[in-house]
Formats: structure tokens, C-alpha cells, sequence
């Protein structure tokens, strides 16, 4: 079975979570997918470890959580420390080349670009940097479309950021098939 | 016409299933990790002409829809561990004065404080012991986001058709877990009516078991005077001490849970045709189960899943029989071994019962349970 | 002609469980006179209580009657109320029940300023477990559990409830029965929580221990302590050490809960 395990992980406050749902979404709703979001998460809504788990499969998927991850996303050192043990063969890892600069060991592939800069200075606020993040984790990993994707994060933002959204959204998918192949 | 879908949480399901189920009144109270409940209901209730209130304590939330309910609403409360703890004592208030509600418990870490952002299903003898005194216990543990708004509609039915309170605990893995959730239309799922009665107001007894162990229920305001209390009573509702009523009273009130066990029971069996071990499991745990399973069977071990959908009354019949089969059980929860407990309890000595418990805030995974059947001889 | 209580009495269901010399039956009689003269109907009005010997009241009434769990009565009758805010929903208790363990329930309903009215017999004590101190027990008294005297301070209900928000209070006493029944009636007029502290004895627990040699002496201390508020004004703070006020004491006009919560239904609706 096509079982595609993916884990969000940086600080709370980072909107990690609510990557993770659009990607789950994006999966489920207009991929035509199934897929399972969860999360766990300290007392604390800023700061402290926080992750975002997503399972996508063809089929019916059983148990939630993550149990060798395909993809992982750091957006801080620590988070990098404590979630990427279980790294696949073969995965990849996407992290914040600003935040995280002692990289793990293991034959998976690493992308790293300045994903909270690129939001902050080249889209123009940082809150987006996790649909930044959103964008890149989609080119990475391609379990689904550019298209549903994008229309997943629409769909999830308030109206009146739906262009902040969509830039960053790019950006990030751009950047990191820029650094993919760099 | 396609249906409605949506990406929701098993907490915001489970407000939803409520509202198709008829709820008209939510009294709630914040509380970790099953806040979001009451959060949808103060969106969605006053949409439909239902209210939300958000009580002063737990207790007050508890108070307040056995009130709601004796007025004639359908009503829910949610909670999670401690409010559960400080809930007992009404919802002993309603086994004994028999009033529909039903009560959405989210099982965190415990006791007390414990770990609230952690799943558990340690309250699931809570669900059934927890109040004082002898009573009947419904409790449902649904183990996905579809499920858990389709279990909560159930509850509805059930406490109105048995005139209890009925309880629905999802782990918080299920509570907080987002997936894909199809709605029903309105009218694809039966949603079951309060039974009122039909005798002129002044025939009226709110306890008149000539109607059978389920008697009608009348609301307050509708030209009904009755009266309601938590003292043993007598068929027309006031007190009593009387040894006969008392006994009779206690025994029906029991009864007409227990004695429907096959209406109110629901479970899974998955894979257990030639299973030699039977993995019995709940909520989120029967998801690692049935994963557990799948890659045992592709290992030739021959494996199953018994998936218990109604943890109160407990499928004590289908458990009994089961131990005639296979030979042992796997119990996986996460708590130190409370549905083990029952497993055991049913089997009778006939198979054995391997219990994985796990309190250390983290999902009981499918290698666990894997590992786990290398015990079974 | 006399007034006939017995429209109002549930049939059957006397005698009641309150000792000689208790003056919760006088309260309940001021509560049916009140009830009667507003011509409330019976299978409108809901009467709620707690427990406790005046949480027996509801019982007796021919109403629709909700005999709850200790401490409760405010908290299932903001149900009863939210379900249906047409009826009238009047609760009864002590000042054990309604202060001590239903005391958050309590403040809360004087906060919300839903439109009920909770009617308190404060004698001082938990008659029905047999006389332990409560939190309306004076500084130095006995009671089973304060056999060296009570440590504790004492709640002023009235102004408990005043200080939460209730937008009527008033206080009566058993002893000035002919009164109770106008002061409940416009509690019970009145829109919004309105609260009614009613001075009560109970001669079997509490007056046995306290040196009061018969109810006659009791309800006479009812009588010398009570000062209506109209008359106080003319009083010298002297003139009033160790008085308390009866009588109106308190009354606002404020927005009342489950009207204010149909204009959510309406805000809800309009935004869907």
C-alpha cells in the first residue's frame, strides 16, 4: 500500500499545525486521497516542540501517526534534535537553513533554504512562513498536486490574505525545487 | 446530488453529530483536550435556535443540561478527565432520576491533572464506577472522525430511547485527529424521539412502569406538573424509603440497559474467521490493532481484530465465545489494563490475555502489538 | 375568608418533614400567597431546590418541581430557564445549600442576571444532618461541628448576592409572615435574578446549642433584630449595632440573560 508518512515539525506558534492540515486536506479533499492529521503539542501556544503529523495512503489508513517518516520538516534545531531519529532511507528532510545548522546523519536527502526569511523579506510577513514551508514540502515529497495544494490553502486562510498566502505558498514550492536540484 | 465532505477533528465531529442528532441546548466548560466541542457549539448552535452556555464549573455544565433536558431539550456536555471526576455526582443525578443527556468525555492523561495534552483511555471504568451507587452504564468509543460523529448521534438515540445519560469517549488521538468526514442527509441516519407521554396531564407518573422499564418522560412547561429528585422514588416520583419500591426501582433502572445489551452493543470483528489470536481493541489503540494485524496475517500469523465500538455494556457474550476460539487475547490500551480487566472476566480462564499498557502519553504502535503475539503459545 | 393554601398543595403529600417551631412552612405559605396573587400558572412555574430541610419545599407544590443534588438548584434551573424562558422558575434553599457548596453557582446566577428568583432560609445551621455550623453561622456560635464556638466569619447573603450582581435583593424574616409574600412577588416581577434572604430558625439544632429556651424566643429575636430600610434611614449607626435590614435592600434594572441570549440566535442567524 502507498502509505506516505510526513511530520511538520518546528515551534508552537510557527503554524506548523495548520501546514500539516492543509496538506492533509489538500490529500483528502482534492486529491482524492485518503489522509489522517494529528499533532502533539505541549501546554504552551508559543514556543516549546511542537508537530504536526500526516499520513496519506490510496487506501484506508489505520494507525495515525508516523512510524518511519518519508519527510520531515525542521524549523528549528531542536525540533530537528528530537523528531528526525526516524527518518527514512531515502526520505527527505526540509529545513530552515537559518535556524537548523547541525543536520542529522543518514542516507536521506536535505533541502535547507531560509524558509522564515524568505517570508519575511521576500513575501513581506513572517506568519506565512509555514505556508512557505507548506509549499516547499509539497514539491518535495509530490504526493500531491501543485494545483490541490494551492486550493487547499485558499480554502484554509482568511479571505482577506488569500494573495499573502498564495505568494508565499510559491515561493516556497519554488525555492525548494531550487534547492533540490542545487 | 454528491454529499457534503469536509476535513474536520473528531472534537468538531462530535459537536456536529450532535447538532443532527437534535441537540438544543450545550452546557460546557473548557477543558483540555475537548475544548474545541464547545467551541463549535457556541458557533453552531444559536445558527439552529439551540443555546449554548458556558457554566461556571463542571459541575454547573452538568447541572445545567439535566435542567435543559427535564424542559424538554436534547443536550450534551463535554469534558475530559477532572470534569469527568467533578461530573460523577449529576450524572449519578440523572441515572437515578432518568434523564437523556449525553456526555462526551475526551480520555487524557490521569488521575487528576495528569497529562492533558496526552491521549489516554484511562477513564473507561470511570464511564461505569465512577458515580456512586448502583446504575446502568452506556459508553461508546468510537475510533475515527466519521465514527465519532456517527457514534454521538447513536448516544443520542440511546439516551432518549433508554432515558439515560449516555457517554461517548474518544481518546484524544480521535478527539484531535483530523480526517475526512462525509456528512449524512438529513434523514439518512434515525434520529429517535424522546418518548412523551400520551395520558392527561393529572394521570401523569414520570416513573409509571406499566409503560415497561423505559417510561415516558414529560417536560417541564408543557402542561405537565411532575416532580423529580435524586431521592430512590416512587412510580409517581416522589420519595421514598419503602424496601420493596426501592429494590424494584434499582433493579429496573439497571435492567433496562442491561437487558437490552444486544440493542446497545456494537462492535468490529475483523480478520477472526481462523484467528488464533484475537487482538480486542478501542478508539485509536484498534487502529494500530488492525495495522498490527494486516502485517501479521502477511506474515502467516493468523491474527484478528475484535473492535469494541460499545465499551458499556461490555460485549461480555461475544468475548465468552470468542475465548472458546482462539488461543489467547491481546489487550492493548492505553492504561494499566482496565479493559483487560473485562477481557478476563469473560474468558473465563479459556484463552490467555496478554495486556500492552501504555501511560506514558504515547499511542500504543502496531510493532508493539506485533511483538506481542510471539507470546501467544 | 380564610386564604386557601391547599390550591397550591400538592394532594397527598402532607404532612410535611419540617420540626415544630421551623419556619420554613411559614416561608412556603408567603411563597403560595406570592404565587396566588400573581396568578402564576402552576404548569408554568418551576420550583427548584437542592438539599436540605427547606430544599423539601418543591415537593409540596403543585407545580413542576425539580428536587436537585446538594448545592445545585441554581445551576439545573439555569437549564430549566436557557430550555424554557417563558416559565417562571423560583428556587428554594438554605444558607448552607446556596452559600457553601453551591455558593459558585450562586454568584454565577447573580452575575448572569437570569430572570429567576432564589429564595433563601438562612437559619444559621445544616438542620438536616444535625446541626453543623454554615457559612451564615455567627462568629462565636455553636454548632456540632463548633463545640468551642465558630471560628469562622459569617456571609451577609444579601450583600453576597448584591456584590455578584443580582439586580434585587431583599431580606424578610419568618417572624414578619404577612410581609414575605409582597417581597416574593415583586422578586418575582422583577426581570432579572432576584434573590430573597429570609432570617429562619431552626429550634432543633441551632437554638438548643445557641441558649434560646423555646421558638417563642427565637422568632422574638427574629422580631428585635429586623429594622425595615425605610425606617433605618432615620436610625443613628449606634441605633443600628447589631440590626439587620429588611425589605427592599437592593434593585437595578440590567440587561437579563436568556433575553440578552436571544439576540446571539438572532446575531447567529444573520450572519449564517
Amino acid at each position: 500500500m502507498s502509505r506516505y508518512e510526513l511530520r511538520f515539525s518546528g515551534a508552537g506558534g510557527q503554524g506548523l499545525i495548520t501546514a500539516g492540515i492543509i496538506m492533509a486536506k489538500a490529500a483528502s479533499i482534492y486529491e482524492g486521497k485518503q489522509s489522517v492529521q494529528s499533532q502533539s503539542y505541549g501546554p504552551e501556544a508559543r514556543g516549546g516542540a511542537s508537530k504536526s503529523e500526516v499520513i496519506i495512503s490510496d487506501g484506508p489508513i489505520d494507525y495515525p501517526k508516523v512510524t518511519k517518516c518519508d519527510a520531515l520538516l525542521a524549523m528549528t534545531q531542536e525540533a530537528c534534535n528530537k523528531y528526525s531519529d526516524d527518518l527514512k532511507e531515502g526520505g527527505v528532510l526540509l529545513y530552515d537553513s537559518d535556524l537548523v545548522t547541525k543536520l542529522p546523519e543518514g542516507n536521506f536527502k536535505r533541502v535547507g533554504f531560509n524558509i522564515i526569511n524568505t517570508a519575511k523579506n521576500d513575501v513581506g510577513r513572517e506568519i506565512v512562513a509555514n505556508i512557505v514551508a507548506l509549499g516547499a514540502m509539497v514539491a518535495l515529497t509530490g504526493q500531491v498536486s501543485r494545483e490541490n495544494a494551492e486550493k487547499a490553502v485558499l480554502s484554509s486562510v482568511p479571505e482577506a490574505f488569500l494573495e499573502l498566502n498564495k505568494k508565499a505558498f510559491s515561493m516556497g514550492y519554488e525555492k525548494a525545487e531550487a534547492a533540490a536540484k542545487g | 446530488m454528491s454529499k457534503k465532505v469536509a476535513f474536520l477533528q473528531g472534537n468538531e465531529a462530535a459537536a456536529l453529530g450532535g447538532i443532527y442528532a437534535g441537540c438544543n441546548f450545550f452546557g460546557g466548560y473548557p477543558i483540555t483536550p475537548s475544548t474545541e466541542v464547545a467551541e463549535v457549539m457556541s458557533v453552531e448552535l444559536p445558527k439552529v435556535g439551540g443555546k449554548f452556555i458556558q457554566m461556571e464549573d463542571e459541575i454547573g455544565a452538568m447541572a445545567a443540561i439535566l435542567g435543559a433536558s427535564l424542559a424538554g431539550s436534547k443536550v450534551m456536555t463535554s469534558t475530559s478527565g477532572p470534569g469527568l471526576s467533578l461530573k460523577q455526582e449529576l450524572i449519578g443525578y440523572g441515572c437515578i432520576a432518568e434523564i437523556p443527556c449525553v456526555v462526551y468525555n475526551v480520555m487524557r492523561g490521569g488521575p487528576s491533572t495528569g497529562m492533558p495534552t496526552g491521549p489516554s483511555q484511562s477513564d473507561v471504568m470511570c464511564a461505569k464506577w465512577g458515580t456512586h451507587g448502583d446504575h446502568p452504564a452506556i459508553c461508546l468509543t468510537p475510533a475515527s472522525v466519521q465514527e465519532t460523529y456517527e457514534e454521538v448521534i447513536r448516544a443520542f438515540n440511546l439516551s432518549e430511547k433508554y432515558r439515560t445519560p449516555v457517554m461517548v469517549m474518544p481518546d484524544e488521538i480521535v478527539a484531535h485527529m483530523r480526517e475526512r468526514i462525509v456528512f449524512p442527509e438529513p434523514g439518512e441516519i434515525e434520529v429517535i424521539p424522546r418518548k412523551t407521554p400520551t395520558v392527561e396531564p393529572a394521570q401523569y407518573k414520570p416513573y409509571d412502569t406499566s409503560y415497561g422499564d423505559v417510561p415516558p418522560l414529560a417536560a417541564f412547561g408543557s402542561g405537565y406538573k411532575f416532580h423529580v429528585t435524586g431521592l430512590n422514588k416512587l412510580p409517581d416520583g416522589f420519595p421514598t424509603t419503602k424496601a420493596e419500591y426501592v429494590q424494584a426501582e434499582e433493579e429496573r433502572q439497571v435492567r433496562k440497559v442491561d437487558a437490552n445489551a444486544d440493542d446497545i452493543i456494537q462492535f468490529e470483528e475483523y480478520m477472526l474467521d481462523d484467528a488464533e489470536i484475537a487482538v480486542v481493541a478501542y478508539g485509536s489503540t484498534s487502529r494500530s490493532a488492525r495495522y498490527a494485524v494486516n502485517i501479521a496475517r502477511e506474515q502467516g500469523i493468523k491474527a484478528g481484530m475484535f473492535r469494541i465500538k460499545t465499551f458499556w455494556p461490555f460485549p461480555d457474550k461475544q468475548i465468552k465465545a470468542l475465548a472458546q476460539k482462539v488461543k489467547g487475547f491481546i489487550v492493548p490500551e492505553m492504561n494499566l489494563g482496565m479493559c483487560s480487566i473485562e477481557v478476563e472476566r469473560c474468558a473465563q480462564g479459556k484463552a490467555v490475555i496478554l495486556g500492552i499498557n501504555r501511560v506514558d502519553g504515547e499511542p500504543v504502535n502496531p510493532d508493539q502489538i506485533l511483538e506481542k503475539m510471539k507470546e501467544v503459545k | 375568608m380564610a386564604f386557601d393554601y391547599d390550591k397550591w398543595i400538592r394532594p397527598g403529600k402532607l404532612p410535611h418533614i419540617w420540626c415544630p417551631g421551623c419556619g420554613h412552612g411559614i416561608v412556603m405559605k408567603g411563597l403560595i400567597r406570592a404565587l396566588d396573587s400573581l396568578q402564576l400558572k402552576k404548569e408554568n412555574t418551576a420550583i427548584v431546590s437542592g438539599i436540605g430541610c427547606a430544599s423539601r419545599l418543591p415537593g409540596y407544590m403543585d407545580c413542576c418541581t425539580l428536587h436537585t443534588a446538594h448545592g445545585r438548584a441554581a445551576a439545573f434551573a439555569t437549564g430549566v430557564k436557557m430550555a424554557k424562558p417563558e416559565m417562571n422558575v423560583i428556587l428554594v434553599g438554605g444558607d448552607g445549600d446556596g452559600t457553601a457548596i453551591g455558593g459558585n453557582h450562586f454568584i454565577h446566577a447573580c452575575r448572569r442576571n437570569i430572570d429567576m428568583t432564589y429564595i433563601i432560609m438562612n437559619n444559621y445551621i445544616y438542620g438536616m444532618t444535625g446541626g453543623q455550623f454554615s457559612p451564615a453561622t455567627p462568629t462565636g456560635h455553636k454548632a456540632s461541628t463548633t463545640p468551642y464556638g465558630n471560628p469562622d466569619p459569617a456571609f451577609d447573603i444579601a450583600k453576597l448576592a448584591i456584590g455578584a450582581g443580582a439586580t434585587f435583593v431583599a431580606r424578610g424574616t419568618a417572624y414578619h409572615a404577612a410581609q414575605l409574600d409582597k417581597l416574593i412577588a415583586e422578586a418575582i416581577q422583577h426581570k432579572g435574578f432576584s434573590v430573597v434572604e429570609i432570617l429562619d430558625d431552626c429550634p432543633t439544632t441551632y437554638g438548643r446549642r445557641n441558649k434560646y429556651k423555646s421558638v417563642v424566643e427565637m422568632m422574638n429575636r427574629l422580631k428585635e433584630v429586623a429594622v425595615p430600610v425605610k425606617a433605618a434611614e432615620k436610625m443613628t449607626a449606634e441605633q443600628l449595632q447589631g440590626k439587620v435590614l429588611t425589605g427592599v435592600l437592593y434593585k437595578e434594572e440590567r440587561a437579563e440573560y436568556t433575553a440578552e441570549y436571544a439576540k446571539v440566535i438572532e446575531r447567529a442567524q444573520a450572519a449564517k
